[in-house]
């Protein structure tokens, strides 16, 4: 019944398109049609957050949002964090304090962390806490995802510059 | 679970959009941020033909004092309101209610358009928008509708807004000196609907008494309610904290709510009056100032 629709999206840095029916989800364009499968579908409720993407500078839920929503616009996923085989501070971060369990939710806390502090570069506890308030982790209980984003903030702030990849 | 097929449209112009919406008739729905719509759609419960994304539409999204309101464009996101200066600066109630509906990736999305609109009487605005005697700007085949905000909400997921029309902006109007409100939201978690909230604004007068008063309150009722008994008795009274104990008290009485996984009855009920008077005190500490 739908009308396909031709739906563009740079990825990543990488122009990728397709066509696709209207109510394909964003997360499914991503997962299935790139192939980019860290993203990841923890809920079916739009709240646990593992799906979090930073399109055009903002975190979207990409499981709340059709694809032909984001035509045209500016994807980053988590496989864009690590440049060259080296890991973004966040990344390191999360490695280094243990800030992961299962890995599930973790594609979420570290696009909604790296929006986090580009927008603060030094935040409290609070503010990361609250940075991190739409990504539900069942394992850890929080304190060590907010201790590697201290860690990372701490590592920028050092002045450990670190472009994202155009890979993907 | 994967929403019903349906047909995608973007319109470039409200006029467009609002063709849409007549053509397709109860068929339609508007995309806006879509963070209550997409979830109903995932499990099925809104199965619209027809999808109008609004979005792209431009001059929407705007925060701006004009006229003696404060006027907010129908595509402005609650993440806009949360981070605007001016809004921190002489609407703190509205940064209180924004900041606590959902959480920072729906706030980059949602709309406080969309927040009235859908006619939910768990959403956190409508209550504010009582307390602040908002009016809502409904654009139709027919042209411009201003709707009050007391008469707007009509029964659970269901407002004054005709099938073909859009909500393109909200105007408040600009609290005189001496003004103050605040919103007091308890969920069980961050991100959660209230368990119950309160929202107040108020103006005192040269003696420190209160001149005017709105109240609001959320999820108590299959409409945003509001306080009206409890602002009576507050009009033109001193504000110590017999007084505002005593309109909180009123507030709960006025209240309806339901048992339901938040709570019984009576707890939301006593919940009413603890965060009625919270948000009556710290309105009138912003007021003194």
């Amino acid at each position: 019944m739908a009308t396909k629709q031709l739906v563009q999206i740079k990825i990543n840095g990488r122009n990728r398109e397709a066509m696709v029916e209207p109510r394909m989800l964003l997360v499914h364009f991503i997962r299935s049609l790139t192939g980019l499968t860290g993203t990841h579908i923890g809920c079916d409720t739009s709240h646990c957050g593992a799906c979090t993407v930073v399109l055009d500078g903002k975190t979207v839920k990409s499981c709340t949002m059709f694809a032909v929503q984001a035509d045209g616009g500016e994807l980053l996923t988590v496989e864009s964090l690590i440049k060259e085989g080296a890991n973004h501070p966040l990344q390191d971060g999360f490695k280094q304090e243990h800030g992961l369990q299962c890995g599930y939710c973790t594609p979420g806390m570290l696009m909604s962390s790296y929006v986090l502090l580009e927008k603060n570069p030094t935040p409290s506890e609070e503010e990361i806490r609250w940075g991190i308030s739409g990504n539900l982790c069942r394992c850890t209980g929080y304190q060590n995802i907010v201790k590697a984003v201290q860690f990372a903030a701490a590592k920028l702030a050092e002045g450990e510059k670190h472009e994202l990849s155009h890979i993907g | 679970m994967i929403p019903a097929a349906f047909e995608y449209f973007r319109p470039k112009t409200i006029p467009e959009a609002i063709g849409f919406l007549q053509q397709y008739g109860d068929d339609a729905k508007i995309l806006s941020g879509g963070q209550s719509l997409i979830p109903m759609m995932k499990f099925r419960l809104a199965r619209p033909a027809y999808l109008i994304d609004i979005n792209r539409i431009s001059g929407l999204s705007y925060i701006r004092e004009e006229g003696g309101y404060l006027k907010i464009g129908g595509l402005t996101r609650e993440a806009e309101l949360e981070n605007s200066p001016l809004i921190h600066a002489k609407y703190p109630i509205l940064a209180d209610t924004s900041r606590v509906i959902a959480d920072p990736q729906l706030r980059n999305l949602a709309t406080l358009a969309g927040n009235l609109a859908h006619g939910d009487p768990a959403n956190d605005h409508p209550a504010t928008m009582l307390a602040l005697r908002a009016e809502i700007v409904a654009m139709g085949p027919g042209g411009e509708r201003v709707l009050p905000v007391d008469l707007f909400f009509v029964t659970l997921f269901t407002t004054q807004l005709e099938h073909d029309e859009i909500v393109t902006e909200i105007r408040i109007p600009i609290p005189p000196e001496r003004s103050g409100g605040a919103y007091f939201k308890l969920e069980r978690k961050v991100g959660d609907f209230a368990t119950a909230a309160a929202a107040a604004q108020l103006t005192i007068d040269g003696r420190g008494a209160c001149q005017s008063v709105g109240i609001g309150l959320t999820n108590v009722g299959a409409t945003p309610i509001r306080a009206a008994r409890a602002e009576e008795f507050l009009r033109g009274k001193a504000l110590d904290e017999a007084n505002i104990t005593q309109a909180a008290q009123l507030a709960s009485e006025e209240a309806q709510p339901s048992s339901d996984l938040r709570g019984p009855e009576e707890y939301k009920r006593a919940l009413v009056k603890e965060l009625t008077r919270r948000a009556l005190t710290r309105a009138y500490e912003r007021a003194g100032k």
